[in-house]
């Protein structure tokens, strides 16, 4: 049902990745994406593999949940693959036939593409699977901040994201309702061509959008009358603080980078 | 004469094999006959509105069968469609399920879903709008400028144009003022009494209970507590209470006035009752002295 959906789902947990500052883990996924596109060959590839794999250990997020992220992104992973497989023409030619040609090159590329796209989004759910979508805002707020300076409404933004990220479980909940009222009155979402389909939703989404407008009415009048006047000069319950665990981490990936790079840059 | 519904050892159980399972309802056992107005109650979580949703097939039973006119609705998916028009369901807060540009559409909207004829669908939708004292001038109009009330009273209307044998009210007058809880509580009996629908309220007031049903089915933690006749369910004060609902407040006053010496008959619960035996107590002390 609707309620399997798993959209930066967070798994409440007491383990070191979820402990990390959200500020450290965002600035850490960063630096992850980007030394997963310095690796260029094998080795390189399997320290990334073997750091991913060490920090999905520490976080005890078990491997179906990593999975059942993934399965979502399958199609393009595949083609990914496929497209690399084919269009790369390098080293010996193992297979030639009619537009289809297959080389050595190409089977190393795809095979790495595949474990690059793989590695980027487990490390990226990880981060969303141990940090609260609060924490995330918040986190995300701080490293902004700098752009005030410029005129950028950071505090809005992230108070924006947040709602949003609260209201999906309310959103999900009222569209079953209202699916459930409907398919009392004889409506049909499961049957038909796909044009029916799509216009069985109608009945769905005008009382979704409806409620949505009232929803958010009431909750900027529930805001206001609290006396929300944006974010200057609020504080917070929880203030983000630096451990020594997060310079630990933070001079842990200035190593992985600093050592992609070298390689990038001699050859190793 | 035979059971419009019938449901045999119901069970369901929520998110089974997640650590989230619950059942909600236990191995339920019940039959609702023809014509009859029964109001179910019970606390929230009681599991009364998982049960109500198995009625037309929206939820499937983990175990048991539901016969609606003799034929297990789960057994084919064309059943489970055909049950849909006969058990009417209206949901809670229904007002949040219109859709349509105009009031006229969004009550055909059940109708259509049957596949019946433009002459039916109209012949329909003038009943069933008055029924709930809708009139011609709103048909056009859209359903989302409308009061509360009247909203509320075109999704009931947009679920009897499918005339369903067996109408399901979930807490039909939540959230309404007492005049639109009057009035739809008229419209619900005037359509019981002129249709001959067997009707199911469910309810957390027990003075519309007590005034209006024909028959009580109390649920407790996923199972019936008690099924019987408003008198007979009443009569067992404490162990409504224990459950955590109420009695209805005529029946409240006699216990106290009973408390307080006064000689009354055991089965009060509605305020015509209460006000006829206080009435015949005063005369018969009057005519004492």
């Amino acid at each position: 049902m609707l309620k399997d959906i798993t959209l930066g789902q967070y798994f409440p947990g007491d383990t070191i990745v979820h402990r990390l500052d959200p500020r450290t883990k965002i600035l850490v996924v960063i630096i992850f994406i980007v030394a997963l596109f310095l690796a260029v060959d094998w080795i390189s590839y399997a320290v990334m593999f073997l750091i991913t794999a060490m920090c999905i250990k520490l976080s005890s997020i078990r491997l179906k949940s990593l999975m059942k992220g993934l399965k979502p992104l399958v199609f393009i992973i595949l083609l990914t693959g496929i497209l690399n497989l084919f269009y790369t023409k390098e080293g010996t030619v193992l297979l030639d036939w009619w537009i289809f040609t297959v080389t050595t090159g190409g089977i190393k590329r795809a095979f790495l593409m595949v474990v690059r796209i793989m590695l980027l989004v487990c490390g990226t759910l990880l981060l969303t699977y141990t940090t609260s979508p609060l924490a995330l805002t918040d986190g995300l707020e701080m490293l902004l901040n700098p752009l005030k300076k410029i005129k950028v409404p950071v505090h809005e933004m992230s108070m924006m994201m947040s709602m949003a990220l609260r209201f999906i479980p309310t959103l999900i909940e009222e569209t079953d309702k209202i699916m459930s009222a409907q398919k009392a009155r004889g409506a049909d979402f499961s049957t038909g061509k796909l044009t029916e389909r799509a216009k069985a939703l109608l009945p769905l989404l005008v009382p979704l959008f409806v409620s949505s407008f009232r929803r958010a009415d009431e909750l900027a009048v529930a805001m206001e009358s609290r006396c929300y006047h944006g974010g200057e000069g609020r504080t917070r319950m929880k203030t983000l603080k630096m451990a020594p665990r997060d310079w630990l981490c933070f001079l842990f990936w200035a190593l992985v980078l600093g050592g992609m790079i070298a390689m990038n840059v001699y050859g190793i | 004469m035979d059971a419009v519904i019938k449901v045999e050892n119901l069970t369901h159980t929520y998110s089974v094999g997640t650590p989230f399972e619950k059942t909600a309802v236990h191995g339920v056992n019940v039959e609702f006959r023809p014509g009859e107005l029964v109001a179910v109650i019970g606390h929230t979580g009681s599991g009364k509105s998982t049960f109500m949703q198995h009625l037309n097939g929206l939820l499937a039973p983990t175990s048991g069968t539901v016969y609606c006119e003799g034929q297990d609705i789960f057994a084919s998916k064309e059943a489970t469609r055909d049950v849909r028009f006969k058990v009417g369901l209206v949901f809670q807060y229904p007002e949040y399920q219109l859709f349509e540009e105009t009031v006229y559409k969004d009550i055909a909207f059940g109708p259509k879903n049957m596949k019946l004829s433009e002459r039916e669908i109209d012949e329909r939708v003038r009943e069933a709008a008055g029924f709930v004292g809708v009139g011609e001038e709103l048909f056009e109009r859209s359903p989302l400028e409308l009061s509360g009330g009247q909203k509320r009273r075109i999704a009931i209307a947009g679920v009897i144009a499918m005339r369903p044998r067996v109408l399901i009210l979930d807490e039909p007058t939540a959230g309404l003022d007492p005049g639109g809880c009057e009035g739809v509580i008229s419209n619900i009996l005037r359509y019981r009494r002129e249709t001959g629908s067997t009707v199911l309220l469910v309810t957390h007031s027990m003075d519309d209970a007590a005034r209006i049903a024909d028959r009580l089915v109390v649920f407790h933690e996923g199972r019936i507590a008690m099924d019987g006749t408003p008198s007979e369910v009443f009569s067992r004060p404490t162990e409504l209470t224990a459950m955590g609902l109420d009695v209805p407040q005529a029946a409240a006053i006699a216990q106290a006035l009973r408390e307080r010496g006064a000689k009354l008959p055991g089965s009060i619960y509605t305020l015509a009752q209460l006000k006829d035996a206080v009435t015949a107590l005063k005369k018969g002390v009057s005519a004492g002295a």
